[in-house]
């Protein structure tokens, strides 16, 4: 008995450890990320690929998210609303949810899958076969040649993203509206601006940036860390996808709990 | 290298690791597998610190340099990986490139004519728009050949070059290690524990064993060698080895 209760507290003290060092690791990057910043011309000419990756090849996926929730958001207002509040509040309810909370996260949430995986796979795939040494060898910054170009087009594409994905969510959410639950183009439009105010844009926007940041530093940390041939690649990705999650949520409860 | 102690993870790979590398000599470090000769190696180019001790390069100790000079001597520094580690990404003309846009003043023309003439050298002209993943193993490992030289360095350092090829492909990059070796007039250091290559491209031998060197000669004086050691790891003799132990 004593034994079990000895190896539990030893497994949770290791996996304590190994957290700690994951932090302090990803605190090192972080601050030479920052330094490498000013090597413009290390990571300047690989931000545009970086930004079309990033961004770009995004769109499909946190375009199909965004209109089925745009859907599904107008259906279940008009559920809920029916007999107790005009309709035109559908549109409220489209607005808002999907620019304050379901546009920014979901499509968060999506690219943490697409985009933090994939930069954990290629850089961990990358360290393992010494291709990040083979970089240092000739006198490149791996740092600001691999780290840097992936984190800035995050900050600068995931607004795109759920600016778009915000955008066609509404454009679903009308379509509806109008298809679907017996409600003019005028009562949506109605509700739509009813409360709306110019700040929920910007919020959204913020959320976006530190999602962006969050999702490829995460998956450039796990990736640029990553020991142990295959096995170590398939960690560093599912590791990136679990951890870039958990921020991503903690991030959201943050901003509402500041900014709202 | 003096004194370089090294450790992973509470375990002691190299224990007070000293060896002088002369100007223009090319010295081969031999050992089992997992004797810390890569580990030895890495700490030349500064891709590993030592936990205690320094290396020594034109008078610059390397394990106390800061970033932008670690950028700068490694211009000084080819290295050829053991697996190669091309980018791939990208083509072999790429590749070799790599290095020399770090150059200053090198302009893409001379980078273009830069790339061919190594790939000539290793006698692989034509394979500049092929990608890595086309290529054998004994192709890609000549391919981080030219990729090492391209700079002209004054300092080769080859990681396991022969390791995994058959008897002829190593017969020919050892080849080119000396014939490397002769044009640029640099000095080697090669890691391997493939003692023929040894012998074919070394003007000394040091045998790495217990995070120390355990013998240092030439070819010749490493065959008469009586240390048990060393005549048991270059005979394939584990009985000696044991022997010795």
């Amino acid at each position: 008995m004593m034994t079990v209760i000895v190896r539990s507290v030893q497994a949770v003290g290791s996996g304590a450890m190994r957290a700690v060092v994951s932090v302090g690791r990803s605190g090192y990057l972080a601050v030479d990320a920052a330094r490498a910043l000013r090597r413009i011309h290390f990571w300047g000419p690989h931000l545009l690929p970086q930004m079309a990756r990033v961004g770009v090849e995004s769109v499909p996926i946190a375009l199909f998210i965004a209109s089925f929730t745009g859907i599904v958001l107008a259906l279940q207002a008009s559920y809920t609303f029916t007999g107790a509040m005009p309709l035109y509040f559908v549109g409220t309810l489209v607005g808002k949810t999907m620019v304050l909370e379901l546009g920014p996260v979901l499509t968060g949430l999506a690219l943490s899958g697409r985009v933090g995986a994939n930069i954990a796979a290629e850089l961990g795939t990358m360290r393992v076969t010494e291709q990040i040494d083979a970089l240092e060898t000739l006198a490149y910054d791996p740092v600001a040649y691999l780290v840097v170009p992936r984190v800035v087009a995050g900050a600068i594409m995931f607004p795109v993203v759920v600016m778009l994905a915000n955008a066609i969510g509404i454009v679903a959410g009308w379509a509806t509206a109008l298809a679907l639950l017996d409600m003019s183009s005028q009562e949506f439009q109605k509700g739509l601006q009813i409360f709306f105010r110019p700040w929920d844009v910007q919020f959204s926007m913020i959320k976006a940036v530190t999602f962006g940041v969050t999702v490829t530093a995460v998956g450039c940390s796990f990736g640029y860390h990553c020991r142990g041939g295959a096995e170590g690649v398939g960690r560093a990705t599912t590791n990136t996808v679990v951890v870039a999650t958990m921020i991503l949520l903690a991030l959201d409860a943050f901003w509402a709990a500041v900014l709202l | 290298m003096v004194n370089i102690h090294k450790g992973f993870d509470g375990k002691q790979v190299l224990k007070g690791f000293t060896l002088t590398i002369p100007d223009g000599e090319t010295v081969s470090i031999i050992g089992g597998s997992g004797s810390g000769k890569s580990v030895a190696l890495k700490h030349i180019v500064g891709l590993l610190r030592p936990d205690e001790g320094d290396v020594w390069i034109d008078g610059e100790n390397v394990s106390r340099l800061d970033r932008e000079s670690i950028f700068q001597l490694r211009r000084n520094i080819g290295y050829v990986f053991q697996f190669a580690a091309l980018f791939d990404s990208m083509t072999i003309a790429s590749n070799v490139g790599m290095g020399l846009r770090r150059v200053p003043g090198m302009t893409s023309d001379a980078i273009a004519a830069r790339v061919e003439e190594c790939l000539h050298l290793v006698d692989l002209e034509g394979y500049g728009e092929r990608k890595p993943s086309e290529l054998s193993g004994g192709q890609r490992k000549r391919v981080g050949l030219a990729r090492a030289i391209a700079t002209k360095p004054k300092y080769l350092l080859y990681d396991e070059p022969t390791t995994g090829l058959d008897p002829v492909t190593s017969a020919v990059i050892d080849a080119l290690m000396v014939r490397m070796g002769d044009e640029l007039g640099a000095t080697g250091v090669v890691v391997t524990h493939d003692m023929k290559s040894a012998f074919r491209i070394s003007d000394r031998i040091a045998m790495l064993y217990d995070g120390r060197i355990r013998f240092v000669g030439t070819p010749a004086e490493v065959r008469e060698t009586e240390d048990p050691l060393v005549k048991g790891f270059i005979e394939g003799r584990p009985d000696l080895m044991e022997s010795a132990r």
